[in-house]
């Protein structure tokens, strides 16, 4: 070795040296001074809640308000967003309520909204209830003014406080043992309004009580729709009382979506709306707990994604999962001597598998590739020059997308439509690249270099998608670091790699 | 089955790894790159210093100076075309004879002069070149195969790899295609690697995808029975080529004509790693003895340092 490569080695091992000691120390003093776990919480859930808004648009200005859920006993909203083509949404207070308001100039025919939430459940205690609406009196024509007094005033004999009096009164009303006044009122009013029923009788003995609305949680369901509860105040307390919940329904997590009196959805300009909640239970660990110790910390020490607004947040989130992926890479190829299509390849198609899961992404992978490789290679015969042939990959691959979307929504999988979150460009370009791949070097070598990137995919998604990855790399910063020595000290590395010690196997039976 | 790295160290096999930091990281200054990459440059810069190369017939750099073509080829009855920045031999186009109008290719295939047009024309519009950039197109004189070397190489010519370190040949091999290469001599698509040994040029061993062969696959030749003519003059040029590019990390390819016995084909300025494999012979104890020659040694002339190895790697 040359003194010249000496004293390079001795500067890229201090420079190593020092990232280390600069990332260790910001994660360490991070988890000292900060208090941030090493390994993610496992018994917080996070909910993603999905709203759905449909309506029939008149061809009017259209303004929508949908109440959106605040933080409350038991829950915490992380993150809010939208989806909505064409529309201005903005999330606003109205009325003390927060909302979020979609508007649009004009618009016509079937309309979809999306409201999504991100929301953690944790530990109940210690939240402020809303403030109690304001009593307003309701009259009854008679003879019901006679019989909700009967109810009422047998109701109050057998109960001591606003609570146990609405308890009394919930129980008369149950199904089985529903005494005659009490049926009576309800075929006045429907069964469907028994709660702003039992709401304006607690309103006329000066109990504030509202109808409001909640949504029970449970994994993976899709196309719920919103509970009408009881809320019942008394001094700076408040109870909900579910009323009609069926079998298995009462212990289910409820989050209240519009807390108090109030509508939930107010469409202008369209009718026929609808409200369809869908919702998963996300495998995201502490990230509300964390985000919420963190994101004062103003000192430079404690310098912190966890300052940035939530949207950029959860593009960190990703960003700095990059890092990761490209440690895998530098590792497969330089100690395993895996050969990929294209470097970094294998990483951004890693980025897809996150959005469409594992399966659907290998499946939607390999269909694409498939099917362009096929008609690249008619294209070949035309001897295209490489700028117009890779556009002209680039609109097939376009195609080949759009088909497959079009034909899995036909046949109802909705997996087939994630196929939209690949890269297209990088797959116009991994067609390219196997296509000529294939004509140089036959099909072995596509074969190769085609399994080595998948492999490459695979590893990279099974390391970012990891539980324990994520948290470091999302709550230490100066991890960042550490993989950037490492990966400088990986390109230091001049030993064998793992596939050249087959490769060189013909030197063993070579006396020593 | 996995050969244990420490035997392989014991027998001083240079990894990817090692090969990419220490020889041509090392080595060879990247601006040095374009001198080799581009097989006019080389040539040009090879004719400039008295290297022997195939006789450049004509290199046609424009689509108008396809209009002469015709008259160019007309003297000729057997040449190659070859596009300038290609690599592993593609849009390589031998014609091997003519018959009344049409040119007639290795294989036997008939072209018409619009044919050859035609291909010089993607040649150009960089059909075969790297990254697609605009090319020119080299028209060699056709090279004919030493008459010993008939039955070692199916529908090409074979070559002589010397990887040459700091201006020191290291180690050799000859490059055979075969039928299933489909006549390129790319080691990976299936060519017989033939290990030379740096003295003589005798064969050491022979490898054809990693595995041991003793005779041609195709034609049955015995491999081990080649000789080569002018070896000491075919690894001066090798060593001349060093001086010439200024590499240090070089790998010359060296055909060898009937007429005009060893000439320079190509340079390549990454030369891989399989030769090891073909003359089972790690190449990192030659890079130490190199690099443990004294100072002066480098400044010998080619002829010396050539006669250096030869006694250093026996």
């Amino acid at each position: 070795m040359s003194p010249s490569a000496q004293t390079r080695k001795f500067s890229l091992f201090a420079l190593v040296g020092l990232l280390l000691i600069l990332g260790l120390g910001q994660s360490i003093h991070r988890h000292l001074v900060y208090d941030v776990p090493w390994v993610p919480g496992t018994e917080k859930l996070i909910w993603s809640i999905e709203a759905s808004v449909q309506f029939f648009a008149r061809g009017e200005p259209v303004t929508v308000n949908l109440r959106r859920p605040s933080d409350q006993d038991g829950f915490s909203v992380l993150d809010e967003n939208g989806a909505s083509p064409g529309y201005g949404l903005s999330l606003i207070g109205l009325a003390d309520q927060p909302t979020a308001q979609w508007t649009v100039r004009e618009a016509n025919g079937q309309q979809t909204l999306y409201y999504r939430a991100e929301v953690l459940q944790r530990d109940s205690g210690g939240f402020e209830s809303e403030p109690p609406p304001t009593i307003r009196s309701t009259s009854w024509e008679e003879p019901y003014a006679t019989v909700v007094e009967a109810v009422l005033d047998q109701a109050v004999s057998l109960s001591a406080d606003p609570f146990s009096l609405t308890r009394q009164l919930v129980s008369q009303f149950r199904t089985n043992d529903r005494g005659q006044n009490e049926q009576m009122l309800l075929d006045v009013v429907g069964d469907e309004n028994l709660t702003d029923l039992l709401a304006d009788m607690l309103q006329s003995r000066n109990i504030p009580a509202a109808t409001v609305y909640g949504l029970l949680l449970e994994d993976g369901r899709r196309r719920q729709q919103l509970k009408p509860l009881l809320r019942v105040w008394s001094d700076n307390k408040s109870k909900v009382f579910p009323l009609g919940l069926e079998s298995g329904e009462e212990n289910l997590p409820l989050l209240l979506w519009q807390p108090t009196q109030g509508y939930v959805l107010e469409v202008t300009g369209g009718s026929r709306s609808d409200l369809r909640f869908s919702m998963i239970l996300s495998e995201n660990t502490n990230y509300g707990q964390v985000a919420g110790s963190l994101g004062d910390g103003s000192d430079l020490l404690g310098f912190s994604i966890h300052s940035l607004p939530i949207a950029e947040q959860a593009m960190f989130k990703t960003i700095l999962l990059l890092p990761i992926g490209a440690l895998v890479v530098c590792i497969l190829r330089i100690l395993v001597g895996l050969r990929t299509s294209g470097t970094f390849m294998p990483v951004l198609i890693a980025l897809a598998f996150i959005e469409t899961s594992l399966m659907t992404g290998l499946v939607g992978f390999l269909l694409v590739v498939a099917v362009g490789l096929m008609i690249r290679s008619y294209m070949s015969h035309l001897n295209l020059l490489l700028v117009a042939r890779i556009s002209a990959v680039i609109i097939t691959v376009i195609a080949i997308i759009a088909v497959f979307s079009v034909f899995s929504h036909r046949v109802g999988l909705t997996e087939g439509l994630k196929i939209t979150f690949f890269p297209m460009i990088i797959l116009s370009w991994t067609v390219e690249r196997m296509s000529i791949l294939w004509e140089e070097e036959g099909w072995r070598e596509v074969a190769i270099q085609g399994s080595g990137s998948l492999l490459t995919a695979v590893a990279a998604y099974l390391a970012m998608t990891s539980l324990w990855v994520r948290h470091l790399s999302f709550n230490f910063i100066g991890l960042q670091f550490v993989v950037l020595a490492l990966i400088m000290m990986l390109g230091s590395y001049t030993g064998y790699r793992l596939l050249e010690l087959r490769r060189f196997k013909p030197f063993i039976d070579q006396g020593h | 089955m996995l050969i244990s790295p420490r035997r392989l160290r014991e027998a001083g096999v240079v990894g990817m790894n090692e090969r990419n930091i220490n020889l041509i990281a090392e080595r060879n200054p990247r601006h040095l790159y374009p001198l080799v990459d581009d097989k006019l440059r080389t040539k040009l810069l090879a004719a400039k210093h008295g290297l022997a190369t195939p006789k450049l017939l004509v290199a046609l750099r424009q689509q108008h100076d396809l209009q002469n073509l015709s008259a160019h080829l007309e003297p000729h009855d057997g040449f190659a075309i070859k596009p300038s920045k290609g690599s592993g031999g593609k849009g390589i186009l031998v014609i091997a004879a003519r018959r009344e109008e049409y040119f007639i290719k290795a294989n036997g295939q008939e072209l018409a002069i619009d044919e050859i047009r035609r291909h010089v024309s993607n040649i150009l519009s960089g059909l075969f070149s790297l990254g697609g950039t605009p090319d020119a197109a080299i028209v060699e004189q056709l090279i004919v195969p030493d008459a010993a070397f008939r039955d070692l190489s199916v529908e090409g010519v074979p070559d002589i790899r010397v990887i040459v370190y700091r201006g020191f040949p290291l180690m050799a091999m000859m490059r055979l295609s075969t039928r299933e290469s489909d006549g390129k001599a790319n080691l990976h698509q299936g060519a017989i690697g033939l290990g030379l040994t740096i003295s003589d040029g005798r064969p050491v061993n022979a490898i054809q995808h990693n595995v041991c062969v003793q005779e041609h696959p195709d034609s049955g030749a015995d491999l081990m029975s080649v000789r080569i003519e002018n070896w000491i003059n075919l690894l001066e040029i090798a060593a001349r080529s060093a001086d010439v590019t200024g590499l240090g990390y070089l790998g010359a390819d060296i055909v060898v004509d009937r007429h005009h016995g060893p000439l320079l084909l190509e340079l390549n300025a990454r030369p891989g790693l399989a030769i090891q494999l073909a003359n089972k012979i790690g190449l990192a104890p030659r890079v130490r003895a190199i690099d443990d020659l004294s100072p002066r040694r480098f400044r010998e002339s080619p002829e010396a340092r050539v006669a250096r190895a030869v006694s250093m790697f026996e």
